[in-house]
């Protein structure tokens, strides 16, 4: 969708800032969110947002409604680098059984390593 | 209590239940027309904790009144005269501006009233209002960055953010008008005088239009009338939409 931003007296285009999605000037942001301390961010999605603050809010808004959240974080879409070509990167690692310290016990009191 | 105070108590209840539950309507119409998804599902989410605290203050106001008192004869059986929310509340949306406008001003106002009633010697009210601070302590947050943001923005938005806080303001006087609340009820430590927080209101509202480049209307016409069921033009049209079902089809439920 694309229309033309109605322009007030004084004003011209290029103090319109038009960053990320075209169609409305707001980027797209990562979130990850923390079920509770102690653990991990685990990526939950994706919002649309003018800036970092904005985007907390529009996280909070997306994916917090069901309650279990003690934290959020945003990051840019444009600022994850992403692995490629899965066969040369990961494959040579799943015939390797004897990385895996399975050749010893360990005991239930240890927990989550 | 005795009987005049529980008939107090209930017009107090009633009248908090009635802002929330017509702001809650107003916001709900507003669903698929926010300019992102992200707003859509934020102003939903709004507009449901606004009927959500509606809800638990009629159910009260219903246990204390008995008869045949329900969430539903309280929201779908009443008249436009005897609704008693505020007239802010029954502002139409108008555009993104007003919404944003109506939810920061009347937002704030809410705040410092369930801060209030969260020290209600009322046990129940007490923790109604507790929850409810929450929800609007995330309003207020969620509206006050868009004002900044658009009044701080380009001149068309700072333009539009400017009128809606001008349309808004006339309405927000009666939001701190001595309440006609029995004064036994004050006395007792249920309620307390709203009119007291005013200071706060200003001082919160004064320092985000001033961060957000705004100016603060001098406009010295006020509105009133809500409290005693008179009300503005669009609040018959919202309740015709809202109470249609229940009218059509007595106690149709699903």
């Amino acid at each position: 969708m694309s229309y033309d931003v109605p322009l007030a007296e004084g004003e011209s285009v290029d103090e319109i800032p038009v960053d990320g999605d075209q169609s409305t000037g707001w980027q797209l942001w990562e979130v990850f969110m923390r079920p509770k301390r102690g653990l991990a961010y685990t990526h939950c999605g994706s919002v649309h947002a003018a800036d970092a603050d904005s985007a907390v809010l529009n996280a909070r808004d997306a994916y917090t409604r069901l309650g279990g959240t003690a934290s959020l974080w945003v990051v840019p879409s444009s600022a994850i680098h992403a692995s490629d070509d899965p066969a040369s990167m990961f494959e040579p690692a799943d015939d390797k059984p004897y990385r895996h310290p399975t050749f010893y016990e360990i005991p239930d009191e240890v927990g989550q390593l | 209590m005795t009987d005049a105070a529980d008939a107090a108590l209930v017009e107090v209840l009633l009248r908090h239940a009635d802002d929330n539950t017509i702001l809650g309507q107003r916001l709900g119409e507003y669903i698929s027309s926010a300019p992102e998804l992200e707003e859509d599902l934020a102003i939903a989410n709004g507009a449901l904790d606004h009927i959500g605290v509606a809800m638990h203050l009629y159910e009260y106001a219903a246990e204390i009144a008995g008869g045949d008192a329900s969430v539903d004869t309280y929201s779908m059986w009443r008249g436009e005269r005897e609704f008693t929310n505020a007239l802010i509340v029954e502002q139409p949306n108008t555009d993104f501006a007003h919404i944003v406008a109506r939810a920061f001003l009347f937002g704030v106002c809410q705040t410092l009233l369930w801060e209030q009633l969260s020290r209600s010697s009322d046990e129940r009210l007490a923790g109604i209002a507790a929850r409810a601070l929450k929800e609007a302590t995330y309003h207020v947050t969620h509206a006050r960055s868009w004002v900044v943001r658009l009044g701080d923005g380009t001149v068309e938005s700072h333009t539009r953010m400017q009128a809606a806080i001008d349309e808004m303001w006339r309405f927000t006087g009666e939001l701190f008008e001595p309440s006609d609340v029995d004064p036994a009820l004050i006395d007792a430590g249920v309620v307390f005088e709203i009119a007291t927080t005013r200071p706060q209101w200003d001082a919160t509202v004064d320092a985000a239009l001033e961060e957000a480049t705004l100016t603060r209307p001098e406009d010295p016409y006020q509105a009133t009338g809500g409290r005693s069921g008179r009300h503005t033009e669009h609040l018959g049209r919202l309740l015709a939409e809202m109470q249609w079902l229940q009218r059509a089809y007595p106690g149709a439920s699903w």
